[in-house]
């Protein structure tokens, strides 16, 4: 007897205890439904129902269906219409430690080739460019040139005036001390333009420029259009990834030199504002500190991260799979991989500027 | 045009493909004569898109050969490659435009790469093309501007900029209403019979199988290797095999075959 409303969240008797009875009575051969007061019904009889009839499969004991509603039977037959195929279901089980390790000790492995393979990639296009065989439009150059140029000056200048008025206020806290305030334009100065004015420069772009070169590509990955490039005879490094290298390594230098002038703008303002410092005196300071071989290294420097994030972020994009999902990890990924790669191409830089001693 | 029917285009060998270790077609054998239009068919996920990618350059086959006449795509150098490529046009089934770029640069792209023309002949062939598939007045928007039927008519447009000798068609009516498949499928073979192409269709599409393929072959994802080829309309009365049969007929609805074979014989009669 199956009586009033059959719903999901309403209080359901389990199935387990009609197969418990069914069970203790080894006699029963048949089991037939009387459905005449059920009210409403959903996917909570259904399941009721189907729990009941696999056990009765399995124990030989026949069903008679007729006491149920049409639309019941019509669902309880198509879904044990198809069998479960074999060997579909995935295989969820415990991998143990050392696989795991293992597992990611190859993926790795294979990171360390793909990206081995697509510097040398680079490199070919890069040659195919030189002898005049490369295939890119100048439209697509400027466009990127702007937007990675141009158009990042807004957020350079706020990020460095607001690092050198922090490098200017930590400094003068212990420089007052001594009496020795002038100093703070050298700190500043120094700071800036030989790795704080690159580093800043080059973390805002892996955040801005290198996750939308990701995006773009990655899209464009998913939508088809780089498998377009390719049937049509261009190395979509050629035409997709040269432009955007070229025009962020171009334009990396000179926001590079704009953030050095931006960061000691900021320190002035602290100078100026806040220790007594007069206009003329902090900015004779500055150029009495700053040597030629700083605003090279740091310009240097810039050009360097402005390589390394754009890498990051077209061979992240051109890695990517054909999903929503990972276009976000290849723009994630490009992030990470910038900012980490900048780090310790600084700290390489820095090193051999140390062994040089420059 | 000079392509005669009836020699073979393309010739497939032995062909096995596979993702690593999971292989998921083997010991495929077929031809495209010249002029076909030739179906691959098949249910969900047995390998479609996967053996149109292996024909066009996209994916190297784990064994096996692709032919194009008489020369190896895959055995062949970069430079070679690239010369049968620009003989193919292909639309994808998102359309896959360039979406930086406006249709007109879209469809002028392949032109300036391989024919040496001037400027104003390039704009006079994609005002052509574009009204050739409807979108005269469209030159100017970008990709995403424009609705999916556009796009797809957009990217018929860019494959056929090059007057290409094979057409290749990933499911061409996926995604589009009623009547916008059935004007791209006219689009399709109005366009091929004009140009004399070889058309190479990928679709489940029953109407579009019948009403113009002369030629197909059917992959299965369970036998993991095609189980039919020939003309559908043939393979609808004469195969035997279970799984094509129901595939040509809906789920076995007799009703429906006899629609076809109806109509299929309407229209040789009316052709003769």
């Amino acid at each position: 007897m199956i009586t009033g409303k059959w719903q999901l969240e309403e209080l359901l008797p389990s199935p387990d205890e009609i197969i418990k009875t069914i069970k203790a009575q080894s006699h029963i051969k048949t089991i037939t439904f009387d459905a005449g007061a059920l009210s409403t019904w959903d996917t909570g009889l259904l399941i009721f129902l189907a729990k009941i009839l696999a056990f009765c499969l399995k124990h030989n004991i026949s069903v008679d269906q007729e006491g149920l509603p049409g639309g019941v039977r019509r669902l309880l037959a198509l879904a044990s219409k198809v069998p479960e195929r074999k060997g579909a279901r995935k295989k969820i089980g415990h991998v143990s430690f050392l696989a795991r390790t293992g597992e990611y000790a190859v993926v790795f492995g294979h990171s360390i080739l793909e990206t081995l393979g697509f510097i040398g990639e680079i490199f070919q296009s890069f040659l195919r460019i030189l002898v005049g065989k490369g295939q890119f439009r100048g439209s697509d150059l400027l466009l990127y040139i702007q937007e990675c140029g141009a158009q990042a000056l807004p957020i350079a200048s706020l990020i460095s005036i607001l690092v050198g008025l922090i490098l200017a206020f930590v400094g003068a806290i212990q420089l007052k001390m001594f009496g020795a305030q002038i100093y703070v334009a050298d700190l500043v100065g120094i700071a800036m333009v030989r790795e704080m004015g690159a580093i800043m420069t080059g973390i805002i772009m892996a955040g801005r420029t290198g996750a939308s070169y990701a995006a773009q590509i990655g899209t464009m990955q998913v939508n088809e259009e780089i498998d377009a490039l390719k049937t049509l005879g261009i190395p979509p490094i050629d035409f997709l990834v040269m432009p955007r290298m070229i025009a962020l390594a171009l334009m990396m230098p000179l926001l590079t030199l704009y953030a050095n002038i931006m960061g000691i703008l900021g320190g002035m303002i602290v100078g100026v504002f806040g220790l007594d410092l007069s206009f003329v005196q902090y900015y004779n300071e500055t150029k009495g500190a700053v040597k030629f071989n700083d605003l090279w290294i740091g310009l240097f420097s810039g050009f360097v991260f402005g390589i390394l994030v754009a890498t990051a972020g077209c061979m992240r994009g051109m890695q990517c799979g054909r999903s929503a999902s990972a276009v976000g990890e290849a723009t994630t990924s490009a992030v990470v991989t910038g900012i980490v790669s900048i780090v310790v191409a600084t700290a390489i830089i820095t090193v051999i500027c140390n062994i040089l001693g420059i | 045009m000079s392509i005669k029917t009836g020699e073979p285009h393309i010739i497939v060998k032995d062909l096995t493909m596979a993702f690593g270790d999971f292989v998921l077609q083997q010991g495929l054998n077929f031809t495209i004569n010249k002029g076909d239009i030739f179906i691959i068919m098949g249910g969900s996920g047995c390998g479609k898109s996967t053996l149109l990618r292996h024909l066009i350059g996209l994916q190297k086959p784990a064994k096996g050969k692709v032919l194009y006449g008489n020369e190896s795509f895959w055995d062949a150098d970069r430079i070679e490659q690239i010369k049968i490529l620009k003989r193919v046009g292909i639309l994808y089934q998102s359309g896959a435009l360039w979406s930086s770029m406006t249709i007109a640069e879209n469809i002028a792209l392949p032109l300036l790469l391989y024919r040496n023309l001037r400027k104003k002949e390039i704009r006079e062939i994609v005002s052509f093309k574009c009204s050739l598939v409807g979108l005269a007045g469209f030159e100017d928007y970008y990709p995403s501007e424009i609705s999916g039927g556009m796009k797809k008519r957009a990217g018929l447009a860019r494959a056929i900029a090059l007057d290409p000798e094979i057409l290749f068609f990933d499911e061409p009516s996926a995604g589009l209403d009623p009547i916008s498949a059935y004007l791209l499928d006219e689009l399709i073979r109005e366009t091929c019979d004009s140009l004399g192409a070889t058309v190479v269709i990928v679709t489940h599409e029953l109407a579009s199988i019948f009403a113009i393929a002369n030629n197909s072959v059917f992959l299965d994802a369970e036998a993991k290797t095609m189980i039919a080829s020939g003309d559908p309309k043939e393979l609808l009365s004469d195969c035997k095999n279970p799984v094509v049969h129901d595939f040509l007929t809906r789920g076995g609805t007799e009703d429906y075959k006899n629609q076809h074979l109806n109509k299929a014989s309407d229209d040789t009669t009316l052709n003769h």
